[in-house]
């Protein structure tokens, strides 16, 4: 096992650029980002269509590369990390959330959550343990009694809290959400919202990129990118709360 | 991930689409079964070749006079065989033979055409044709010229019905001649009805049914036995350079022709091998094609899924995971093809065999053969793709509708 360090930022990011080669003109989609985000932090980033957003969210995510620039994840350098080390990364220290969920329409809500522990290379569980804990997970998000319906067979909030569940299955200190209520009503975004700010008291460092200044608002900081660029970087005086609905409240929510 | 889970994996995913799997082992099914189909004919063909040379007589040593010369008459003598048997060691018996025109043979109101042969005592042992009641002749017969007959199994029941033929008398042409033995039941060897034809001892045919005093004492064959298999070719070298002598030609440049079954076998087992080679053409031809189909239907099924993969791959899936899930799934499906072509092909040896279409033998080897060709068309036709799968970027993937 590698050692985490306890202090010191969960992500560092130094002269991040991310350069598309379409077309005759380079895209400078991220034009030298430097930032940190503390262990435990609730960061928004906010920013026009085509600002970046996404592009930094791939590269912390370690789904992307940066074109320049360094990125250390709990003080471990990225970009020195070879495929197979980033899978890892990707499996056990970050969650993912994405405005689509990418739930596999083939496998049911509780299959889904367990699919990244079948991939965990460490510590591997049995799938009794498995099964426990993906039931686990589910009932915390409020899914205790769908446990087995498909992905078509739930509604755009249930369908991300199961990747909420999934993306935690592995107990990452990271949480990334690349528009997580995107696609989602504003009931179903105060739900989500209400859990991530849960996860977030238990430990859980969260960044989160939203369009919508009602879903920033529930962050400790704000971020705004223009051109590839942070613009502003401020922590939010008033930071919402979302009701702090219990999970027997999430399962009435249909 | 576990090697058993990405078997349940890759095992889902060919359920899903069962007609497609189906259709895309087609290739490999008709491929492996066509290795298998053709082994076991091969194998029966050969199985039926060595029952006929069996049947010849073993250890046999065929010598022949040159034959179908227009004007020119064969050249082996009654009197060669006799140096033969006198000379050359290592043998443990002789038969001397020649043939005439067919005779009527005629016992009461029964008669008929029948092939007629001269022969010399030792045929039975030597050509391992056993006499099935009464006697073959003897030498004595033979000195004495004395008029009998042995009867092939089939001539004495058609002539004889439930009579017993022993010491009836007979006409065969028109000579007076008396049954003193039938062969056992023998059958068809390489188009020769053993029990269809009849033996007169050699002197006789030559005083009775050869009137042309040229081919008095002329032989069509001369049959050797060798004690065992080791004695073989001694006993031929002997016999070669015997002749030459005898006939004053080089035994490079001989007047007769020397065989054994062994020659025989050789050359049925040229056509045999042909033919192996032919079919083994035919399947290599169906397994590339099922193995390309394989491949095309991996191809399409990692386009069909590159936003799984996507997924997979954002939430920690190695690129060695993946590669081993597709390159499981083609396995599974082209072995899951040879499962079926080994079904096919087995039943249908054994059909052929069952209905008597033709013989077959089921080879073992071929069916670990045919598991084994399919799942390496499964590994080399997989590989592309499931690499392709391996090493997709995963935000395309992610964003791939
Ligand atoms: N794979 C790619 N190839 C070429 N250009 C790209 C690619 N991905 C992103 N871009 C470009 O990079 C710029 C930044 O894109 P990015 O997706 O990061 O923006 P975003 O801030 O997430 O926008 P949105 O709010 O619409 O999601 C855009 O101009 C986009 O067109
Ligand atoms: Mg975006």
């Amino acid at each position: 096992m590698m050692s985490i360090p306890t202090t010191g930022p969960i992500i560092r990011v130094e002269g991040l650029v991310k350069v598309y080669d379409t077309g005759e003109v380079p895209l400078r989609a991220l034009d030298g980002v430097t930032m940190q985000v503390t262990r435990g932090e609730f960061v928004a980033i906010m920013g026009h269509s085509g600002s970046g957003k996404s592009s930094l969210m791939n590269v912390l995510g370690a789904l992307d590369r940066p074109t320049e620039g360094h990125y250390w994840l709990d003080g471990e350098d990225v970009g020195e990390m070879d495929l197979d080390e980033l899978a890892d990364l990707r499996n056990r220290r970050i969650g993912f959330i994405f405005q689509s969920f990418n739930l596999l329409p083939r496998l049911n809500a509780m299959q889904n959550v367990m699919l990244p522990m079948i991939y965990r290379v460490e510590n591997r569980a049995d799938a009794e343990m498995r099964e426990s804990e993906s039931i686990a997970a589910l009932e915390s998000v409020g899914l205790g009694k769908r446990m087995y319906h498909r992905p078509n067979q739930l509604s755009g909030g249930q369908q991300q809290r199961v990747a909420i569940a999934r993306a935690l299955i592995n107990k990452p200190s990271l949480l990334l959400a690349d528009e997580p209520t995107g696609n989602l009503d504003s009931k179903s975004s105060e739900d989500i919202m209400g859990i991530l700010q849960r996860l977030n008291r238990q430990g859980v460092a969260i960044v989160m990129v939203t369009h919508e200044p009602d879903i920033a608002a529930h962050a400790e900081r704000i971020i705004h990118m223009k051109d590839g660029r942070i613009i502003s970087d401020v922590q939010n005086a008033n930071q919402q709360h979302a009701e702090s609905i219990t999970n027997v409240q999430l399962e009435a929510t249909v | 991930m576990t090697f058993i889970e990405t078997i349940g994996l890759a095992w889902g995913s060919l359920i899903l689409n069962k007609l497609r799997s189906f259709l895309t082992t087609l290739g490999v099914i008709i491929g492996v079964a066509a290795v298998i189909l053709m082994l076991a004919i091969s194998a029966g063909a050969e199985a039926a070749i060595a029952d006929q040379i069996n049947a010849l007589g073993s250890n046999l040593i065929v010598i022949s006079g040159s034959r179908g010369i227009p004007g020119k008459l064969p050249t082996l003598v009654y009197d060669d065989a006799l140096a033969i048997a006198d000379n050359v060691k290592g043998i443990s018996g002789m038969a001397a033979e020649q043939s005439a025109v067919d005779q009527v043979i005629q016992w009461g109101n029964a008669n008929f055409t029948i092939p007629i042969l001269g022969e010399t005592p030792g045929f039975p042992t030597v050509r391992d044709v056993p006499v099935g009641t009464g006697r073959f002749f003897t030498q004595a017969d033979l000195d004495r010229k004395n008029k009998v007959i042995v009867l092939g199994y089939k001539v004495a029941q058609d002539l004889f019905g439930d009579t017993s033929p022993l010491d009836q008398e007979i006409e065969l042409g028109n000579t007076r001649v008396t049954v003193i033995g039938v062969m056992a039941p023998k059958g068809s060897v390489a188009e020769t009805d053993y029990d269809n034809r009849v033996y007169i001892p050699l002197t006789v045919l030559y005083q009775r049914f050869l009137s042309n005093m040229n081919v008095q004492n002329r032989l069509r064959s001369i049959y050797v036995k060798a004690q065992s298999p080791e004695t073989m070719d001694s006993a031929i070298g002997q016999t070669k350079s015997l002749l030459a002598q005898r006939h004053d030609v080089l035994v490079s440049s001989p007047d007769f022709t020397i065989q054994t079954q062994q020659d025989i076998i050789q050359t049925q087992q040229a056509t045999t091998e042909t033919f192996r080679t032919l079919l083994a053409w035919v399947a290599a031809v169906s397994l590339l094609v099922g193995g390309i189909g394989i491949m095309n239907i991996m191809l399409v099924s990692v386009t069909e899924r590159t936003r799984e993969i996507g997924v997979r791959v954002s939430i920690g899936a190695r690129p060695i995971d993946v590669r081993r899930q597709f390159l499981l799934e083609a396995v599974i499906l082209s072995l899951f093809g040879g499962m079926i072509g080994v079904i096919t092909g087995v039943s249908g040896a054994w059909l052929f065999n069952e209905t008597g279409a033709m013989r077959t033998v089921i080879v073992s080897w071929s069916v670990v053969l045919a598991f084994a060709a399919a799942a390496l068309i499964g590994i080399v036709f997989g590989y592309f793709p499931a690499n392709k799968a391996a090493s997709l970027d995963p935000i395309e993937a992610l964003r791939h509708e």
